[in-house]
């Protein structure tokens, strides 16, 4: 259990369903129709609570961190370095230095492969990737492999979905250089067996990263306790704002690696003829850093541990199940991905139609769901469908919206058969 | 042949009988269901329109001094609305495809479908549709 709860272990939690309450969108209308939010999976609603942070920071507390001896630029920088410890307690990590403010998972990911690849892979070798991956875990481990003459290889699923871990451990070798899998799939939800996968990468000195995007909805994670070497997370699918993330690394592999942006705060000293650079985390943190994002971040962590982890997750597995069985009394429904365990995430086809389709007649009812490709390309393939249509559920929605959901693919499915 | 503004106000006018959106959009699957559908050999990467979501496969062909479109869609909206655009175009001149003002489509509420956000390719169809017609002009010219 991450330290931040720990040590509030006396404190009372707030009861889950209180949550919806507290997301103002979650009372507007779509197309005519209170709003039935089911697409969370792609960004996360505010709670007042963070909303209110961002509005007391610019009105209150906008100055420039880490530059400034004045009042205002020390309040700054304070709140900034106490998002940053907010994180590291969320998810567990040793150090708050190892905790690196980044654009989001994407950029993270994108850091680790420009900075550590670029310096420690070596021509020859493999990347190991998983068939679950969204495109962002796929596409900067490309571009290096490319540049640094490597190559990728796939762990493969089974039908439901699910990482194929014995395959896995026959294309662990030497030669392998990097593992980067997701925590949870963004598409079909699997949740991945992450401390099995680093257990075993470690057996050959393989790095890992996890790619947490999915994972930090459903609340808090130890980093620790997965032993990874690098994770990744957006705050914005965390009930957080856009354009703010975090790569955790540990700290001896950042030390290791060179910067990967250039600019002011990452340096120690700077002439034309040499410059020295700044200490973690300001080595990877070029330029004036997202100072607001940040706070709202800390604001999404302050915010979730208002609740017990331990009811979020039984109530999600709730909506889970109650999305689930609807579904399929409904009939003619496909479900896509089926693991043992997974979260909140419901992919599935309506026989004969197009999730395009669906998708539209969805939200012309007030149903924000996410129909597509869920930029899974090599998923959707692997599964020879175009797509699917996906409901992903926050703590925040209710059986409402579910039973609305139903009524809307029942709607549909009149409509389009 | 009616002219491309003719039909176009032919289409706003059958759409200003229907009272709701389900009315609207059932009209429009009915009409993709109905569209001639391209032939078979005709659905391959030559004739792929990728959108994001949804698929188009186009193909034109001239008679005489007139531009003939077949196309089909995998989603069954987007296919009703290719089925419109048709309706339009097809049978017309190249140079009255490559200026026609489509202003049927927001006139019947349907401008959404258009936005490039949606992705399901009817933006670059008409941009093909157009470009067919631009370029059928050119070669009539020689």
């Amino acid at each position: 259990m991450p330290a931040i709860l720990k040590e509030n272990s006396a404190i009372k939690f707030r009861a889950v369903r209180e949550a919806r309450g507290d997301f103002p969108i979650l009372s507007t209308q779509m197309n005519g129709r209170p709003l039935v939010f089911l697409d969370s999976a792609a960004s996360s609603q505010k709670p007042q609570f963070v909303i209110d942070a961002i509005d007391k920071y610019y009105r209150e507390q906008n100055a420039n961190v880490h530059r400034g001896v004045y009042s205002l630029s020390q309040l700054a920088t304070d709140l900034f370095e106490q998002s940053r410890e907010k994180v590291r307690a969320f998810i567990n990590g040793q150090y708050s230095r190892e905790v690196i403010f980044v654009r989001g998972a994407t950029e993270g990911i994108n850091l680790v492969a420009q900075s550590y690849g670029r310096k420690f892979f070596k021509p020859g070798g493999t990347i190991i990737l998983s068939q679950l991956e969204h495109h962002s875990n796929i596409v900067p481990w490309q571009m290096i492999a490319e540049e640094k003459g490597l190559e990728i290889k796939v762990i493969p699923i089974n039908k439901e979905g699910e990482l194929q871990l014995d395959t896995f451990e026959q294309m662990l070798s030497e030669k392998v250089q990097m593992v980067a899998v997701n925590h949870i799939s963004n598409a079909l939800g699997t949740v991945n067996p992450v401390k099995e996968i680093v257990e075993m990468a470690h057996r050959f000195d393989v790095p890992v990263l996890i790619d947490g995007a999915q994972a930090t909805l459903h609340g808090s994670i130890d980093v620790q306790e997965i032993g990874a070497d690098f994770y990744v997370f957006s705050g914005h699918k965390m009930f957080g704002p856009t354009g703010i993330g975090v790569l955790w690394g540990k700290e001896e592999l950042l030390n290791k690696m060179p910067p990967w942006h250039g600019g002011g705060e990452m340096i120690k000293t700077v002439s034309f003829e040499k410059t020295t650079f700044n200490e973690l985390p300001f080595k990877f943190e070029a330029g004036t850093p997202n100072i607001c994002g940040s706070i709202g971040l800390g604001a999404a962590v302050d915010y979730f541990s208002q609740f017990d982890p331990k009811e979020v997750v039984a109530y999600e597995k709730e909506l889970l199940a109650y999305c689930t069985s609807g579904l399929e009394e409904v009939g003619g429904i496909r479900f896509v991905g089926t693991a043992k365990n997974k979260t909140s995430v419901v992919s599935f086809l309506l026989e004969g139609t197009h999730p395009y389709d669906v998708g539209i007649i969805l939200d012309k009812l007030g149903i924000a769901v996410r129909t597509g490709h869920h930029c899974t390309q090599p998923l959707m393939d692997h599964y020879g469908i175009p797509g699917t249509i996906r409901a992903s559920m926050a703590m925040y929605n209710n059986k409402e919206d579910i039973d609305r959901l139903i009524e809307g693919v029942r709607r549909a499915k009149m409509m389009l058969g | 042949m009616p002219n491309i503004n003719d039909i176009q106000n032919e289409i706003i006018e059958d759409f200003s009988l229907f009272d709701d959106w389900m009315e609207k959009y059932e009209y429009i699957i009915d009409m993709g269901k109905s569209l001639p559908l391209i032939d078979e050999k005709y659905k391959t990467d030559d004739y792929i329109i990728k959108g994001c979501q949804s698929k188009v496969w186009l193909k034109a062909e001239k008679e005489g001094d007139r531009v003939n479109f077949y196309a089909d869609s995998d989603a069954v909206i987007t296919k009703g609305i290719i089925s419109m655009l048709i309706k339009v175009l097809s049978g017309q001149r190249p140079e009255e495809i490559a200026n026609a003002d489509l202003y049927f489509i927001e006139k019947i509420g349907l401008k959404e479908h258009l936005s490039p956000t949606r992705s399901n390719g009817l933006v670059s169809m008409i941009k093909q549709m157009k470009y067919y017609g631009l370029g059928m002009e050119s070669k009539i010219v020689n």
